[in-house]
């Protein structure tokens, strides 16, 4: 079998779950208990507290775990829009992930104000948006550092700089970005960042919120003073320290995964652009996070190439609103400009330092195999059923 | 979300069946859109005088289980007449396949819709029917709505007794629909809209199509505020 989904999770790295199998048998206990086993595992969660931080740049009491990025935007965007009650506008961007979007909604039926930055047509939010949207009345803005699906990275260090200019606070969802590309929060100057577990080879259920102490969301749940009383609940001790482990090999293999990757994608861009009539989505490769390829195979659709794929061994992820549980297109996607019909017919490769060369030459054979037998029974004919004609190169004009 | 087909809609799948089109067909035609990522094309040839469908085939922009209820549709018409054909459910190809998830029971409807229309076209062409006067009314508006299922239930707007008013200005071709909507059925929203004002906007005459929701806290079991049969 074949993986090529690793922007959805990523498999288990050996080490850490080595690292983890102790904390799930004998060193049990509850790190608030005061018995020697208790504070064995309080010590595992500072170890593994300390290292992410120092990852990220920040101090380990900077820094709470929660059950995963989702859990943490939640906390980012709820928690500080209940910090700063005085201010009731917010601005996030149209590539944010659903758990960006939703929570916004959720303040919008509120009574607060929201604004949803554009992009352009390779996904990038435009500062000058930023600059004219922000008023002494935003009390955050939340932007994703890297995308999910079309891998575009954004500048999170000049954006948060505009925010600070009214005083708001920043805030960067980087679930996908944490090990993949250099990621530092004092560099950046962000206020507040959410983090994953399960996207860099560390498990799944655990994740982290970044805040500082001018930044301190408010809680969200009620119950014992975990988390610096934060975040309450009993530590899920074997997943914190898998998840530092994670992050520690990640950070310390960075460069020699990230050459890796870029090796690896290159040539399935190459590959993949040689299919006729197949269309890039988002920037190109050198811009993009590391492992992240999304095309547009036109006049087919997603899911019947995602089966068909799947079929042969090959795990990949599609855009397609037949492949989505609300039927809807991504909305990524038609933010940067795509059609609904070719919305309809993106794949997502997302690689991982376990991928190698020869997959990839095997994902481009069975990919050009896949379009072949689904164009020869298609009913799209482009000349009667599109309205967008004329040459389609594969890389877009930004 | 996994979208979990049965062992039948694999196969048909993997291996549809009667893919193509008749160079010479006696009927033809298309239903569905690039933009709904779902279209279908029928050819078929047809006995004039036994009004049998001697030979049928498709072609398909869409899913697994678009290509799938084609294929199964294309099995099923071979050898029926054309009234037989007139007289299938989406139902009965659903059946065929051991089910759909409800998320993918609007494919055997397009299915159906497609293989219906090929067959009225014929039946005109060939004077065994002819094209009635549609006009925009309240029970072309129920019928178009007939067609549109909810995404979660897999049952027509209709069936699950969702239509609570149809509002109609035929001089401006304005159509006014408000649907009952649960909880449950937010998350479809958009696309239940967008099957409405596609279905509606087919019929002649429908210009201006307005979808409203009123809220409720129930599973979609009210009844319409007026009947329409």
């Amino acid at each position: 079998m074949i993986y090529f989904d690793n922007n959805d999770t990523t498999p288990l790295h050996p080490d850490v779950l080595e690292a983890m199998l102790p904390y799930l048998k004998d060193k049990f206990a509850n790190p608030s208990s005061l018995h020697n086993l208790g504070l064995e595992a309080e010590s595992a969660v500072d170890e593994a507290r300390s290292r992410i931080a120092e990852a990220i740049g920040c101090k380990p009491k900077e820094l709470i775990f929660t059950s995963g990025a989702t859990e943490s935007n939640n906390f980012a965007i709820l928690g500080s829009a209940r910090a700063r009650p005085s201010r009731k506008h917010l601005i996030i961007s149209v590539v944010e992930h659903a758990s960006v979007l939703n929570v916004a909604k959720r303040l919008e039926d509120e009574g607060y104000r929201v604004t949803k930055l554009l992009v352009d047509n390779q996904g990038y939010v435009s500062s000058d948006a930023l600059r004219k949207a922000l008023d002494e009345d935003t009390f955050l803005v939340s932007i994703v550092h890297a995308n999910h699906e079309i891998g575009v990275i954004q500048d999170v260090k000049s954006l948060a700089e505009i925010a600070h200019e009214k005083d708001a606070w920043f805030h960067t969802d980087a679930a996908q970005a944490l090990g993949k590309i250099p990621f530092n929060v004092e560099d950046f100057g962000v206020d507040l960042a959410s983090f994953n577990g399960h996207k860099l080879h560390g498990p799944k259920g655990i994740g982290a919120l970044y805040f500082n102490r001018k930044t301190r969301p408010k809680r969200l749940m009620e119950g014992a003073p975990q988390e610096f009383d934060l975040r309450p609940g009993t530590e899920n001790v074997p997943a914190i320290v898998g998840f530092g482990r994670a992050v520690e090999i990640a950070v310390q293999d960075l460069n020699e995964v990230t050459t890796h990757l870029k090796l690896l994608v290159n040539r399935l861009t190459e590959g993949l652009s040689e299919i006729p009539d197949t269309l890039l989505n988002g920037p190109p490769p050198d811009e993009r996070m590391p492992g992240n390829l999304n095309v547009t195979l036109l006049y087919i659709e997603g899911e019947a190439i995602l089966m068909h794929l799947s079929n042969r061994g090959i795990c990949v992820s599609s855009g397609s609103a037949c492949s989505s549980k609300s039927l809807t297109p991504s909305t990524v996607l038609t933010s940067i400009g795509l059609l609904h019909e070719e919305a309809h017919g993106a794949i997502r490769y997302s690689l991982s330092r376990f991928n190698t060369a020869e997959e990839v030459e095997e994902v481009i054979e069975k990919t050009g195999e896949v379009v072949e037998l689904l164009r020869a029974m298609t009913a799209f004919v482009p000349e009667k059923h599109s309205e967008r004609q004329g040459g389609k190169s594969f890389y877009r004009q930004r | 979300m996994a979208i979990k087909y049965s062992e039948k809609v694999i196969e048909h799948f993997i291996k549809p069946q009667n893919v193509g089109e008749i160079p010479d067909a006696d009927a033809i035609a298309t239903e569905g859109s690039p933009a709904c990522g779902d279209m279908i094309t029928y050819t078929l040839k047809i006995d004039p005088d036994t009004r049998v469908v001697e030979d049928i085939k498709f072609r398909s922009f869409g899913c697994a289980s678009n290509i799938a209820t084609a294929s199964m549709a294309t099995l099923i018409a071979k050898g029926k007449t054309t009234d037989e054909i007139k007289a299938m459910k989406h139902r009965d190809l659903t059946k065929s396949l051991d089910g759909l998830p409800a998320v993918k029971m609007h494919c055997s409807v397009l299915a159906i819709e497609a293989l219906k229309s090929a067959i009225h076209k014929w039946e005109v062409d060939h004077g065994y029917a002819v094209d009635e006067i549609i006009k925009l009314d309240k029970k072309e508006v129920w019928k178009a709505l007939a067609d549109v299922l909810n995404p979660r239930t897999g049952l027509s707007l209709i069936e699950a007794k969702l239509v609570n008013k149809i509002e109609i200005e035929q001089d401006e071709g304005r159509v006014f629909v408000e649907l009952l909507l649960c909880d449950m059925d937010e998350l479809y929203a958009e696309a239940i809209e967008e099957e409405m004002q596609e279905h509606i906007h087919a019929i002649p005459g429908a210009r201006k199509v307005l979808v409203q929701f009123k809220r409720c806290h129930h599973s979609g079991m009210h009844g319409p505020e007026e009947h329409l049969v």
